[in-house]
């Protein structure tokens, strides 16, 4: 890598809060700004310049044709293409529209449905282009897109934890809310990354990171429908923020007497 | 070392709380806090879960009212006093980049002296089973060490007993019979109270006991009967080490590995798993670095990682692996099994798997070793 690598932070289907949360990482911005060239970041500045780049963090799915091209062509100019939050590594809330009528979501939201030309689906960007490193959550952790960027510069793999948000949580101390308290709970299935937050607060783990390495949310789902919830209720949970995840997919595609093998 | 028995009556508990605060020692017992007991630091006997008890199935526990007024009148929860010896985020080491280079530090705040109010048999033996890991062994662990010297054990006897808990089958329970400084006995009236070391007699000596009459102590038997005659739940533990070992590719490992989660939640609430991973975490220059350990577990699927890979590539071989240290290779390592009965893994299991299911399952259709070629 160059004396000062190249980033560029690339936007697509998405709300902005994960490349915000670059702007938010506040004491280590200077010092991220003084080990890294920042010439494309349209979040932060007017100013972009062209590849070829030596890191792209890469926010957003792919919900166009165009969006298509564009993340070939950042794959063409990017060494380490980087891909952060639940849109880019999952395809977002907005994949909810793969199991829906798109067209008829676009004439319920626009006046005018005919400028608007999107696909049916709302992808990865692993789905679309060679992805090196995966960053998940809804949105990423601060501490975590720090990591990845201070492991980059040093030239070693990321130490981002796979295992289950409830090593999280009993490490705090919390009581296990779905077996205390009955509450429907993602927390078994879901990767580490928020520090438990929800089940802090008593509510259930709404799956933000996406599936933990090797989930087994049948198990989880038998286990909740025997105490009382409904698969009305546990489809909602599994089709949240990572709702097109492979194993929440299959998941919640199972619940509802779908075909699993796609 | 005087066994010699004495009263407290029911309103003088708080004396037994302040004398320990006055003797230096932060007071750790049993409250309630997200619908379960835990526990935490406590300055009166107002933060005791007086009144409750709770009623726990595998997957399931939930906090109920008493008809009485029983300050100890529940069993085990989802905490162990593990969390306090063995702190589950601790400071190994920091070192910070200075322009003569590197200077390394271990913390050095002086560890937290607790008294541990309320401890229960099996946990007297499950603090004993980490003694072997952390004390007994080739390597001391220093922070472990350090809040074990100094801790106070004022255990309870358990005069009831959760349906998951098991302790008659480990040998580990219900009664105390050492490991501890002060062993209570909860009664209608109040408690008889046994010292188990001189620094638990110099504290017996500053309550306002009195002599136990007949009738206390009669009363103190019956009410630790109770929670014998309650255990219902067994482990046959008959030769169990080669039960296990000699059956690693039982279908039952498959079947469980279906139900299993590998969530961690069982090794997290067992209050013998020892397991820790140690990172190093850096700030963005690199010159100041701080050596972390935190709790870890067989069941995350990073644990096993070494060079190359993961050794326990499947749910199976993670499930199989905690189970056949805990109650066989355990023995091997430690000269004790690991499970001391207590049967959090139990009820803390989000889908409830019951290792004394699984291991009687074992046992029913077990495979006979072959003869070694």
């Amino acid at each position: 890598m160059s004396v000062r690598p190249r980033l560029g932070v690339f936007k697509f289907a998405s709300c902005d809060g994960c490349q915000l949360s670059l702007l938010s990482v506040e004491d280590e911005l200077l010092e991220i700004a003084a080990r890294l060239e920042i010439v494309y970041f349209l979040e932060a500045s007017s100013h972009y310049e062209p590849g070829p780049y030596d890191v792209a963090l890469v926010e957003g799915s792919i919900t166009t044709r165009e969006d298509e091209q564009r993340i070939r062509e950042i794959r063409e100019q990017t060494r380490f293409l980087i891909t952060i939050g639940a849109c880019a590594t999952a395809g977002g809330i907005q994949a909810l529209r793969n199991w829906a009528d798109c067209d008829e979501f676009v004439r319920a939201v626009y006046p005018s449905p005919q400028y608007i030309s999107t696909l049916s689906t709302s992808t990865a960007i692993a789905d679309h282009v060679p992805v090196d490193f995966e960053l998940r959550g809804c949105p990423i952790n601060t501490r975590q897109l720090i990591e990845v960027i201070s492991s980059l510069l040093k030239g070693c793999r990321p130490r981002t934890p796979v295992h289950s948000v409830c090593l999280d949580c009993k490490r705090r101390g919390n009581v296990c809310i779905t077996v205390a308290q009955g509450i429907p709970c993602m927390g078994p299935i879901t990767q580490s990354g928020c520090g438990a937050l929800c089940p802090t607060y008593d509510r259930g783990c709404y799956g933000c990171y996406g599936p933990a390495r090797q989930p087994n949310p049948q198990s989880l789902t038998d286990q909740l429908v025997s105490q009382g919830a409904s698969t009305k209720e546990l489809i909602p949970l599994l089709r949240n923020f990572n709702s097109n995840a492979p194993e929440f997919r299959r998941e919640s595609d199972r619940l509802e007497g779908h075909r699993t093998d796609e | 070392m005087d066994r010699q028995e004495r009263f407290l009556e029911t309103d003088r508990l708080q004396t037994l709380i302040d004398v320990l605060t006055d003797a230096g020692y932060q007071v750790v017992g049993p409250t309630i806090e997200q619908e379960a007991i835990i526990y935490d630091e406590i300055t009166s006997v107002d933060d005791l879960p007086r009144g409750w008890t709770e009623t726990q199935e595998p997957g399931q526990y939930r906090l109920q009212q008493r008809d009485d007024e029983a300050y100890f009148g529940y069993t085990v929860g989802p905490h162990s006093w593990k969390q306090f010896l063995f702190p589950p985020v601790a400071t190994v080491a920091t070192a910070e980049r200075t322009d003569s280079g590197w200077e390394m530090r271990t913390p050095d705040e002086p560890p937290p002296q607790y008294a541990f109010l309320g401890v229960r048999a099996c946990e007297i033996a499950a603090i004993e089973v980490q003694d072997r890991t952390f004390l007994h062994g080739p390597y001391v662990d220093p922070i472990y060490r350090d809040r074990r010297d100094r801790a106070l054990i004022i255990a309870v006897n358990c005069t009831q007993a959760a349906s998951t808990c098991f302790c008659t089958s480990m040998n580990t329970g219900p009664r105390c019979r050492s490991g501890f400084d002060l062993a209570l006995t909860e009664t209608a009236d109040g408690f008889v109270v046994e010292a188990g070391s001189d620094a638990g007699g110099r504290i017996l000596e500053q309550l306002p006991t009195r002599e136990p009459e007949a009738t206390d102590l009669t009363a103190a038997e019956t009410a630790r009967q109770q929670a014998v005659d309650q255990i219902t739940r067994r482990m046959d533990t008959t030769d169990i080490r080669n039960l296990l070992l000699d059956n690693l590719q039982h279908p039952r490992w498959d079947e469980v590995a279906t139900r299993c989660l590998s969530c961690t939640n069982c090794t997290m609430v067992c209050p013998t798993c020892f397991c820790s991973s140690v990172k190093e975490v850096s700030d963005l220059k690199g010159d100041e670095i701080t050596r972390e350990r935190q709790w870890d577990s067989c069941f995350n699927f990073d644990f096993s990682y070494m060079n190359g890979g993961v050794v326990r590539n499947d749910i199976r071989s993670r499930y199989r692996q905690w189970l056949t240290h805990k109650l066989a290779s355990w023995h091997d390592q430690f000269d004790v099994s690991g499970c001391v009965g207590c049967g959090r893994c139990i009820s803390w299991c989000p889908v409830g798997i019951d290792l004394t299911e699984e291991v009687a399952a074992i046992r029913a259709d077990a495979h006979q070793p072959e003869e070694q070629p």
